[in-house]
């Protein structure tokens, strides 16, 4: 009894605005909070196995390739059980939904901290200075240079339309400026741990991942087993952002170790080592062009981008995604061009493409609002499309003008265009900043059971993770709300990949994704509660656990002798090509900069998002929150420094990479709008966990121009940087 | 080396490395994983707990250093079901996204607030000479800077904390 569905056309049935139940859509709390909040829920390095040992990381402390290992003092110390090298170590983590095994091998260092070593023993302490005792001779070899040049430019990442340079000449006001971001990580607070043990054949591995399901394959590739025989468990994940889509190279040593040593292994990364054996955001340069009447309408659009990544990795930053369909302009010339270093793998870090793209995009436009005289509001909606205007598709909806207009009365926006260095108080100058954020939204194939139990219970089980987005609260609400229970009837097993593999949280489509796939399995129940009662599903109540139909109320167990089990699957179809789906959204800000210092202070700032149907708003609140705190700190401190030599990180912790304190946040204030989109999926809901980050940054460098006239087009906006403006 | 630790009121009498930090006895030791590990630098507050009524980092601290000092960890604030009222107040405003700085955060606010009643200030506090400090949002988030939260969920963690710091105010 399994409901399968393919998106191939708009869902207009709405299904979900017929329940009765009342939860969904409303700020419940989420269900596991008490367990967070009281210290009881179990991430990766925890419920620690009866004698498990301990895995600490060598690192490569140069390039090259390594010819000989000293570690006879570490074998010596007492407690020490085994060193793990080899051919099967990763040199750095499997991209999202790579399915596969990553590149191995721990004798060619490509970066500086690649892992050459597990050290195991049997406490923590031990371990750590067996790994450190280690030295290694490593000779010169042939790398990718440590800092990026010589591009690649890949046929199929350019793409042209019009005549841009004509454009450009005939343009009344255009903007021809080159921007850079550095180095991200996405430092979630857990750092990568996993802990590894066989029985028999049987692996069993507790992660911290983001899409058991692709790791699964990932890690049994690596190991070289059947993924059959590997189980992952992560229940609670310590955040992601992009970090754990793909299996890390902590999981790889554990499984090899315990194998090993015929006992259970935790590996936890320490903070160092996630900062460089993990994942970074490339470092970005942005070419942007835009040609405009005097009215500020655009006629052209250029978007060159340059990213690098290590050899052989396939992924490079999108940095150019949004692009294509975000503003009017029949003329454009838009390009990625790759180039490979020998530094730490670039990988997702929330909203791969957008997060970057879409910041320095919205600081173009900002300088084309500045010379043409223009509200920057007013000229990002005299620049909305009809449709898109590069795929040639209508949009599954555009709400960036009712964002804007929302957002912009909400914040207390000053429409009269108030001119740079006007605003000033004691030795702070006061500006307002603005950018659009846009997203792509996309639909992930998803599977999920739902089984109702006689006793008016339901039990959701997938492999689907909570790392943070709030995946149990909705799914909780969610089926709730289709079979008319409270939502403490119901009962959400996530993260382990012994039930039916989910979407994975990641590309802001778990929630849409998952979701669907419950909402199916749901549907189908309903079906053969409706069966039972002789009526149609349409006409079925379900409430209260109260089956009701033509005038009958029937509690949901004289209906069922025996729990009821249905897995719902949601497939991607022709809905993701007909049509541009994507999420929209504006920031407001209020920023202050200190003349004599150069700090910038994010005094106010204000968001205002729409994602179709929000299943929960207080955790979908809490996304946004997060992503627009993401942009403070792109905006103002983030940056990983690499050491032009050897291409290492140099500032791998948090004392120097500079993730925004408490102090540096102000409260801020979300709106999100109303909306359903019938093209996403049956839910009418989209994706939100990355909108917040996509252009937040611009609207405080917007501010900071405002404030004082100094337009930062090197991210971050440090305060020598800023200062250094001010001088003249 | 042999320590005796005194942790959420019952007695530990441990043997353990005398390398190992307080956070990682309670996390490798005595299963008492509430207590996180974000960076073992003191750099994060994931780790924070409660020693003789001040809120420390227990990465940067040994355990054999804390023989006869009373440590108070999340998991002796308190239970679900029977959550403290900053904890309590913390799943109502959302407090927290993935959970992992969360009860760094709690034991960093339990101590916090009794910090302001003894009227400690801080870089923001107008009033040196105060008896107690009034906690309104940026007193609140400058004290509460030690503990980062990736996830971002300062603005509600500034809410919860007023909320109960109000109502303690209310109450006295
Ligand atoms: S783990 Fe102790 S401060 Fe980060
Ligand atoms: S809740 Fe995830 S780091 Fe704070």
């Amino acid at each position: 009894m399994n409901l399968h569905h393919k998106m191939d056309e708009a869902d207009r049935r709405n299904r979900l605005d017929d329940m009765a139940q009342g939860v969904l859509s409303t700020p419940m709390d989420r269900p596991e909070g008490p367990l967070k909040v009281s210290g009881t829920a179990t991430y990766a390095h925890e419920a620690q196995p009866e004698g498990m040992l301990h895995g600490v990381f060598v690192r490569a402390p140069r390039l090259g390739r390594v010819v000989e290992k000293d570690d006879a003092a570490a074998r010596e110390m007492a407690g020490v059980e085994a060193i793990i090298s080899g051919d099967r170590l990763l040199r750095n983590p499997a991209q999202g939904t790579a399915n596969e095994a990553p590149i191995q091998g721990a004798t060619e260092v490509h970066y500086v901290g690649q892992p050459v070593a597990l050290v195991v023993a049997d406490t923590f302490e031990t371990a750590r200075a067996a790994a450190q005792s280690i030295s290694f001779e490593i000779a010169d070899a042939d790398r990718a240079p440590t800092d990026p040049r010589n591009y690649d430019s890949p046929e199929d990442e350019q793409s042209s339309m019009g005549d841009l340079e004509k454009a450009m000449k005939e343009a009344a006001i255009s903007i021809d400026q080159t921007y850079t971001t550095p180095s991200h990580n996405s430092a979630a607070m857990e750092p990568h741990a996993s802990i590894a043990h066989w029985d028999g054949e049987k692996l069993t591995l507790r992660g911290s991942y983001q899409m058991l399901k692709y790791n699964r394959n990932e890690l049994a590739d690596a190991l070289g087993v059947d993924p059959e025989n590997v189980r992952i468990v992560a229940p609670y994940v310590g955040g992601g952002f992009g970090s754990k889509l793909g299996i890390a190279p902590e999981a790889v040593a554990a499984a090899l170790a315990a194998k090993e040593t015929g006992r259970p292994v935790g590996v936890a990364m320490t903070r160092q080592q996630v900062f460089e054996s993990t994942m970074r955001r490339s470092e970005t340069k942005q070419r942007i062009r835009l040609a405009a009447d005097a009215n500020g309408r655009l006629s052209g659009i250029g978007h060159d981008a340059w990213v690098s990544n290590l050899p052989d990795e396939d992924y490079f930053e999108p940095v150019t995604q949004a692009t294509p369909f975000t503003y009017r302009g029949e003329n454009r010339m838009i390009g990625t061009h790759v180039t490979r270093v020998s530094r730490t793998c670039a990988g997702s870090v929330r909203a791969p493409g957008e997060a970057v793209g879409v910041t320095c995009f919205e600081i173009a436009m900002d300088e084309l609002a500045n010379a043409a005289g223009i509200d920057p509001v007013e000229l990002r909606r005299r620049n909305i499309a009809e449709q898109d205007p590069t795929g040639d598709q209508p949009y599954s909806s555009n709400k960036l003008d009712a964002t804007l207009t929302s957002g912009a009365a909400a914040f207390g926006w000053d429409n009269s265009c108030p001119a740079p260095s006007s605003r000033r108080e004691g030795e702070w100058l006061i500006g307002q900043g603005m950018a659009s954020a846009v997203r792509v939204n996309t639909l992930m194939g998803s599977k999920a059971r739902v089984t109702l139990d006689p006793d008016g219970t339901a039990t959701v089980e997938t492999d689907m993770t909570d790392i943070g987005t709030g995946t149990y609260a909705i799914l909780t609400q969610l089926t709730a709300e289709m079979l008319g229970l409270k939502p403490s009837a119901v009962e959400v097993r996530l993260g382990d990949t012994d039930h039916p593999p989910g979407a994975g949280s990641g590309g802001s489509w778990g929630a849409a994704s998952a979701g669907s796939s419950v909402f199916l399995a749901c549907q189908s129940l309903r079906g053969h509660i409706a069966k039972a009662l002789g009526t149609d599903e349409k006409d079925l109540t379900l409430k209260d656990g109260q089956a009701i139909a033509d005038n009958r109320s029937v509690p949901l167990s004289e209906i069922l002798d025996a729990p009821l089990e249905s897995i719902g699957e949601i497939e991607p179809g022709d809905t993701g090509d007909d049509v541009r789906q994507a999420t929209w959204g504006a920031y407001f800000s209020e920023v202050a900069v200190n003349a004599v210092t150069g700090e910038t202070r994010v005094r106010r700032m204000h968001g205002t998002f729409a994602a179709g149907r929000i299943l929960n708003p207080k955790t979908a609140r809490s996304q946004c929150l997060g992503g627009m705190t993401f942009g403070i700190g792109m905006a103002l401190t983030e940056e990983l420094m690499h050491d032009p030599r050897d291409g290492r990180i140099v500032n791998r912790d948090f004392a120097e990479y500079h993730l925004p304190v408490n102090a540096d946040v102000p409260q801020l204030t979300v709106e999100l709008l109303e909306e359903r989109d019938p093209w996403a999926n049956p839910m009418q809901a989209k994706g939100i966990g990355e909108l917040g980050i996509c252009g937040a940054a611009a609207a405080i460098l917007n501010g900071i121009y405002n404030a004082t006239g100094v337009r930062v087009r090197d991210l971050p906006a440090t305060l020598d940087k800023v200062l250094a403006g001010l001088d003249d | 080396m042999k320590t005796t630790l005194t942790i959420n009121g019952n007695t530990h009498a441990l043997d353990i490395d005398p390398r190992t930090t307080l956070l990682d006895a309670l996390r490798n030791h005595l299963d008492l994983t509430g207590s996180k590990k974000g960076c073992d630098h003191g750099q994060c507050g994931a780790c924070t707990v409660i020693a003789d009524g001040r809120r420390i980092n227990s990465c940067l601290t040994l355990a054999c250093m804390m023989d006869g000092v009373e440590i108070t960890t999340v998991e002796g604030l308190g239970k679900p079901g029977d959550l403290s009222p900053l904890q309590d107040a913390f799943v109502r405003h959302d407090g927290f996204q993935c959970g992992y700085c969360t009860p760094g955060q709690i034991c960093s606010a339990t101590a916090m607030l009794e910090e302001a009643r003894a009227g400690w200030p801080s870089a923001v506090t107008d009033n040196l000479e105060g008896e107690t400090v009034s906690l309104g949002n940026g007193e609140i988030s400058e004290r509460m800077s030690g503990n980062l939260c990736r996830c971002a969920a300062y603005p509600n963690i500034v809410d919860a904390i007023r909320e109960v710091s109000e109502r303690k105010e209310v109450a006295e």
